[in-house]
């Protein structure tokens, strides 16, 4: 089923992955049987001359147990995903590594823009470099981004990563991913940010080690410095 | 119960007149069947709109800027000869959503069928305040004229999504667009009023003027949901209401409540229409169920199997709502350690839910099942339902909601849970009530013919989209092929919209079995279904006051095939049988 996912190329899209296979395998058994018995009640109980319905409330707790049963079977699978679950949500989205790539990112309509400190390492010296609707990082780093919105709230999505966090105007969003295959993936936004929200694509570009130090230096050889 | 002492068990008093001409009676009625179907006759209408609306979505996504076939009449600059531009796809999103929730499966399920079967089904002859029905449907009208209206005012339509989130619908600037965007905010709130008054007179009818004999545990069970249903609605409308207004004021008065440059927050918006927002999913889910529990007994001749079980599931899954609304909220940048809760939380829904279904199962086991229209009906919506209860464990799975959120598994999964409960269950008691709302009967080979029809396109309009969501495809996207990935999905898109078209088409065929039967359908008996349930205690249909004589009630609705009765079925108001002590 998960064939139908894209690449999966950060740290934690498999995990992510992973229990989508296992929810679909638990969730699956349950609609297959719940669908089979339906149509297999639906023609075997077909109405028949002389035969009567039988008669069956449903309320002593002997009978509720056909009910109750598989109810307290969901509970504990619904638990066991819950548990699965959280974990995966933690690494995404609570345990930002504490050191990685720094960048700055931006959202307005319809533009991503991301920003870079400069050799120095640091962030309003002068030296940092913006550039709009490319995101370069790095293979096996941690990427750390800060994002702010200048207008309305959107949502940074790449699939690919598996990552998608709302960037809402008036707060810093700090968000984290670590890709691990080289390569040209699309940023889409999520939320829907105005008539222009459709043509609001960036791209992920995903260097290995040299290629970006190469990419940096071309750069900040060529562009001019970022207000 | 008083109503009948009073008329010493005579024609029943009943307050308020009626209109003598037809025509008045058709607008100023105070009886809750001509209510009821004022209810269906507007909801029905704004399904039509969008149902169009879902075509014109449809036509763009499978064949992007090209003129959708029947609409090249609507003037610039909604569409241009046709062609859907960015700013009326925007307004079609936030309308169809807008106008199916609110004004087309409320009035439908709650509106129609709440009016038409509550006071009839405890035995009541009307509503206990006829005037506020008819002061109810009335602001609907007003409430669909204005959502309407605002097809013409400068900007068009409100255009940031059917949740309207700010700061986007907050400022004209960012254009949500401008007036429409106050004249929605008027709409859904004057909306928000009819059901309100609506609610009250659920509650105060089901409590108060139930029959003699009529127990709150003898009621039928689309009572309990229609009242789990206004409970539900009545607690949950008041932020959303809070919010409206601060929306208001911001965008006419200047003030700050969602803007962060001066002091406000955006989330705020979010908490207070998904508190809302995720009760209101029962509203509508659970008249939907209640509807083919009353069908499921009767096509299987046998009892509900249990009841106060499937009751109690109900008044359960109703609390839960109102402690799930942050699972619409994932994403959004809450405090990332909120997520596991609400994760919990809505994950627990399936459990009252399971309870539910699994007794509905039940119910057709040993029965004696008879696949007329609205068993078909009935036994669809479960089928699919169940596809969209599953799908609904991944997106209450925080860690996969990253990946699926806002995208088109989700706009699968919602459609699976609500046109099974409107579309299909709505269909259901349609086929079920229309030989008591109109004294005639419909066509069972059209109705089965309507019913494949539509069970068959809606799934392969529906599945297609989980599977396209699955891959990325991200929501409310003027031309998706703007993007690389989704540039393969266009095949997908042009088979789900080729679907969409025969689930539209197909609704001719009910369309042609509601004029035949107008006309030629056969009378209905005052019991075509052998039901035993109050309403088909009268006459089909039943006469102003519903019931020539009281009646009085003797059991629960559910008693078919008792043993030693020769009928199997026995109606609430039979009184004892003989040789039972």
């Amino acid at each position: 089923m998960s064939a139908w996912f894209p690449q999966n190329i950060s740290t934690y899209g498999a995990d992510l992955d992973r229990l989508f296979v296992v929810v679909y395998y638990i969730v699956g058994a349950w609609f297959v049987a719940a669908e089979v018995l339906l149509l297999y009640l639906g023609l075997r109980y077909r109405r028949r001359e002389g035969r009567r319905a039988a008669y069956v409330r449903g309320e002593s707790w002997a009978q509720l147990a056909w009910v109750l049963v598989p109810a307290v079977v969901v509970l504990g699978l619904d638990l066991a995903m819950d548990s699965m679950s959280a974990p995966v949500w933690s690494r995404i989205k609570e345990q930002r590594p504490a050191s990685g790539i720094l960048i700055r990112g931006t959202a307005k309509q319809f533009t991503w823009a991301f920003a870079y400190s400069g050799p120095d390492g640091k962030f309003d010296t002068g030296d940092d470099r913006d550039i709009e609707n490319e995101l370069h990082v790095p293979a096996g780093e941690n990427i750390l981004i800060d994002f702010r919105s200048k207008d309305v709230i959107h949502s940074f999505f790449v699939p690919t990563l598996r990552l998608k966090q709302d960037i809402v105007p008036g707060r810093t969003t700090r968000i984290w991913f670590n890709a691990t295959t080289p390569g040209r993936y699309e940023i889409s936004c999520a939320e829907l940010c105005g008539f222009g929200h459709y043509t609001m694509r960036g791209f992920l570009v995903v260097h290995d080690q040299a290629e970006y130090e190469k990419w940096r230096a071309e750069t900040w050889s060529a562009g001019k410095a970022a207000s | 119960m008083t109503m009948y002492a009073a008329t010493d068990g005579a024609v029943p008093h009943v307050a308020g007149s009626e209109p003598s001409s037809r025509w008045a009676r058709c607008i100023f009625s105070t009886d809750h069947k001509v209510i009821g179907k004022q209810y269906l006759g507007i909801g029905v209408f704004m399904a039509v709109l969008g149902g169009l609306g879902a075509y014109v979505i449809r036509w763009q996504l499978a064949w992007p800027q090209t003129a959708v076939p029947g609409f090249g009449w609507v003037p610039a600059p909604l569409m241009y000869e046709g062609v859907v531009p960015p700013e009326f796809y925007a307004a079609l999103v936030t309308l169809h959503g807008t106008i199916m929730l609110f004004f087309a499966a409320m009035p439908i399920l709650l509106g129609a069928f709440g009016n038409f079967a509550l006071p009839l089904m405890v035995g009541a002859p009307n509503m206990a305040f006829p005037r506020l029905s008819r002061l109810s449907v009335w602001t609907l009208a007003v409430a669909s004229l204005i959502l309407l209206s605002s097809f013409l005012v400068p900007g068009g339509p409100a255009s940031a999504g059917w949740t309207s989130y700010p700061p986007l619908s907050a400022d004209p600037l960012w254009t949500g667009v401008s007036w429409g965007i106050d004249l929605w905010l008027l709409a859904v709130a004057l909306e928000f009023v009819s059901f309100l008054m609506s609610g009250v007179n659920f509650l105060v009818t089901a409590i108060n003027m139930r029959a003699p004999g009529l127990t709150m545990m003898r009621l039928p069970l689309f009572v309990w949901m229609l009242l789990t249903a206004a409970v539900l609605f009545m607690l949950s409308v008041g932020p959303l209401v809070a919010g409206a207004v601060m929306l208001l004021l911001d965008r006419n008065a200047g003030t700050a409540f969602f803007d962060p440059a001066r002091g406000g927050d955006p989330l705020l918006w979010q908490h207070l229409f998904w508190f809302f927002g995720h009760p209101e999913v029962y509203v509508i889910l659970l008249p939907g169920f209640g509807i083919i529990l009353e069908v499921l007994p009767v096509f299987s001749r046998k009892h509900v199997f249990g009841y106060r079980a499937i009751v109690w599931s109900t008044i359960a899954a109703g609390a839960l709502s109102f402690v799930v609304w942050a699972h619409h909220m994932f994403v959004s940048g809450i405090d990332a350690r909120l997520a596991v809760p609400f994760s919990i939380t809505t994950i627990l829904i399936s459990v009252p839910f399971a309870v539910m279904l699994f007794s509905m199962l039940a119910t057709l086991w040993g029965g004696s099942i008879e696949l007329k229209t609205p068993m078909l009906f009935a036994l669809g919506t479960i089928a699919s339902f169940l596809v969209g209860g599953v799908t609904g464990v991944f997106l209450g799975s925080a860690a996969i909601d990253i990946f699926l959120h806002d995208t088109y598994f989700v706009i699968a999964h919602f459609h699976y849970t609500l046109f099974p409960a409107v579309i299909l269950g709505g269909l259901s008691g349609l086929y079920y009530w229309w030989p008591k709302m109109t004294g005639r009967m419909l066509s069972e080979r059209l109705g089965r013919l309507h019913f494949v029809a539509t069970f068959l396109s809606f799934n392969a309009v529906f599945i297609p989209l989980f599977l396209v969501g699955m891959g990325g495809h991200h929501r409310r996207i003027y031309n998706p092929y703007q993007y690389e990935f989704l540039k393969p999905m266009q095949g997908i898109h042009e088979l789900v919209t080729w679907a969409a078209i025969v689930l539209v088409a197909s609704q001719a065929l009910l369309l042609i079995n509601v004029v035949w039967s107008l006309f030629a359908g056969g009378r209905a008996s005052d019991n075509p279904w052998q039901a035993n349930t109050l309403e088909w205690a009268t006459t089909s249909p039943p006469p102003y006051g519903n019931f020539a004589t009281p009646p009085t009630v003797y059991r629960d609705p559910y008693e078919y095939s008792v043993p030693g009765q020769e009928a199997d079925w026995l109606p609430q108001t039979a009184p004892e049988p003989a040789g039972v002590p």
